[in-house]
This record gives structure tokens, sequence and C-alpha cells, in this order.
């Protein structure tokens, strides 16, 4: 990308810009993704419905963030 | 400019799920642990579980922690989706755009998932059955993520044909629509104990709720701010 374009905000609700293409999009969409998923899951999965470690220790330590959210927890 | 909307994303999530937190300390910690003292109530002759992890530690750092991390992998997702959308819905402006994409994650991944599965406090809900609840909760937020996605889609292709309201109101009932018919397949869970006190799942599931309203809000509107400076920027990548 070498053109610079100012987009000017003339309102609250009315820009003019062009998109960014999805093409440029692409690599970071699956790489947040992956990394999201995979954070996601030991905040709201792990040592209840599956464990990849043993014990129980993640489960208690994510354990008020795990019901909030909305969570399935024990 | 994904790069530092991503970058914007992420430190905006963290940042709102740590102002979510703070508030979920102050009107949520107070029902967790009335909830908890009705455990240890009825598991009174039982012998006692030894506690892993202290509450004063789950409630504070514990808490944060959880809230932190989620609301640095939501914030990346939101920018990715809203790096998408930019440009492309109506010419909204990136703090619009990031507004009406959290009330969006709000209703789709919060709100909706909820009605079928609400949160439910510690003493609610039977260990044997955490396995089929959690894949029963997750099918239902892929539902309505999917649900939401095809109304979406339904949107844009009534484009040109139809009236802005009309329009709006179809691409509305399809996604009630596939919600509903998921809602219906879906297993049922009523795991709540007969003496379980009516007026503390309410005001739980209140709280609950306004965490996830606090952390869409502050975190959309913390994104929105910055992404109005990265695209006034221009397009440099």
């Amino acid at each position: 990308m070498t053109t610079t374009r100012a987009a000017i905000h003339p309102g609250p609700f009315v820009s003019s810009t062009r998109p960014i293409p999805l093409a440029e999009i692409a690599p970071w969409a699956v790489f947040a993704a992956v990394v999201a998923l995979i954070l996601l899951y030991f905040v709201s999965t792990e040592q209840g419905a599956f464990a990849l470690f043993d014990g129980k220790s993640v489960h208690e330590y994510v354990h008020d963030g795990r019901h909030l959210l909305g969570f399935p927890c024990h | 400019m994904t790069r530092s909307l991503l970058w914007r994303g992420m430190l905006a999530g963290l940042v709102g799920a740590l102002i979510a937190a703070t508030f979920a300390l102050l009107f949520a910690e107070p029902h967790i642990d009335a909830a908890i003292a009705l455990e240890a109530h009825h598991a009174m002759g039982a012998a006692a579980e030894p506690e892993i992890v202290s509450r004063a530690t789950q409630k504070s750092w514990g808490l944060f922690t959880a809230m932190g991390l989620y609301g640095t992998a939501s914030g990346g997702v939101f920018a990715i989706l809203f790096a998408g959308l930019y440009g492309r819905v109506a010419g909204l402006s990136p703090r619009a755009l990031a507004l009406l994409l959290a009330v969006g994650a709000f209703v789709v991944v919060v709100l909706v998932p909820a009605i079928k599965y609400p949160p439910t406090p510690p003493a609610v809900g039977l260990h044997e059955t955490v396995r089929m609840r959690t894949a029963a909760y997750f099918t239902m937020l892929a539902l309505s993520g999917a649900a939401a996605t095809g109304a979406a889609w339904a949107f844009g292709r009534l484009g040109g044909r139809t009236g802005l309201l009309d329009r709006m109101l179809l691409s509305l009932a399809t996604y009630v629509g596939l919600v509903a018919i998921g809602q219906w397949l879906l297993p049922v869970v009523d795991e709540v104990p007969a003496d379980f006190p009516a007026s503390l799942l309410w005001q739980f599931r209140l709280a609950s709720l306004g965490t996830q309203g606090v952390f869409w809000l502050a975190t959309a509107d913390l994104f929105g701010r910055a992404a109005e400076r990265v695209t006034a920027q221009g397009y440099r990548s």
C-alpha cells in the first residue's frame, strides 16, 4: 500500500473511505482467530468439560470470570 | 492498516475488560459470594473440598486475568471484523461502526445465547452434565453467529429491490427465525436447585449481563476513538 489518502469525517455517521482489501485482512484474521480460540479455550473450558492439564487449578483460578461470562462451569 | 487496527483492538479489549472486571468486582462478586455460601451450607456434613485457589485470589487476580484474556482475544477478533466491514457498511464513521458492531456483538454473542442458556452462579448446575452443557452452549453460540451472518447476507442481497426498513425487518426476521429453530432443537438445561433463591439468581444474571455490557461498550468506544486516528492517517500499511 503506497497511496496515502486522508479520510475526512464530516460527521459522526458519514465517512468517505475505500474498504481495506480482504486479501490484506485474511492472514491477520486467521492468526487472530487461532490465538483467540486458544485463549478463550483456557478461560472458558479447560478443566471443565475437557482437561489438557491435570488438577483443578486453572478452573479454580478463572472460576469467577467463567461464571460471569456465561460459560458452563461446574 | 489491519496490523494497526488489530493492535488497538487487543489493547482496547484489555482495557475494556479491566473496566468490566472492576464493575464485576463491585456488582457481581457479592452475589457469587452469596451463592458459594449457599453451596457450602448444602455441602455441610459432606467432607469439605480443599480450597485450591482462595476466594480472595479468585475474585481479584483470577477475575481480572480471566476477563483480561477474554477481552484481549475478543478485542482482536472485534478489530478484524471492523477492518473487514469498514468502508463497506453504509459509509459509517469509525466510531459509529465500532459502536454498532459492539451492539451487534452483545446481542449475538451474549444476549441471544443467554436466552437459551443463561449464565449460572455457583451452586447451580450439575457436575455430571458439564460436557453436555458446554457442547450445547457453544453450539448455541455458533448458531447465533451463523444466523447473524445469514441475516447480514440477506440484508446485502435484498439491496436495490426493497426499501431500507423492509430489508432491516426481513434480515431481522431471518436472524430471529434461525435462532428460534435452533433454540427449539437444542436440549433444555434446568438444573437450578429448588431451594435456590430466585432473587439471587436474577441479581447474578443481571450483574453478569451488565459486566458484558460494560465490556463491549468500553471496548467499542476506546477502539472507535483509536480507529478514527488510524483511518485518518490513511492507508499506510
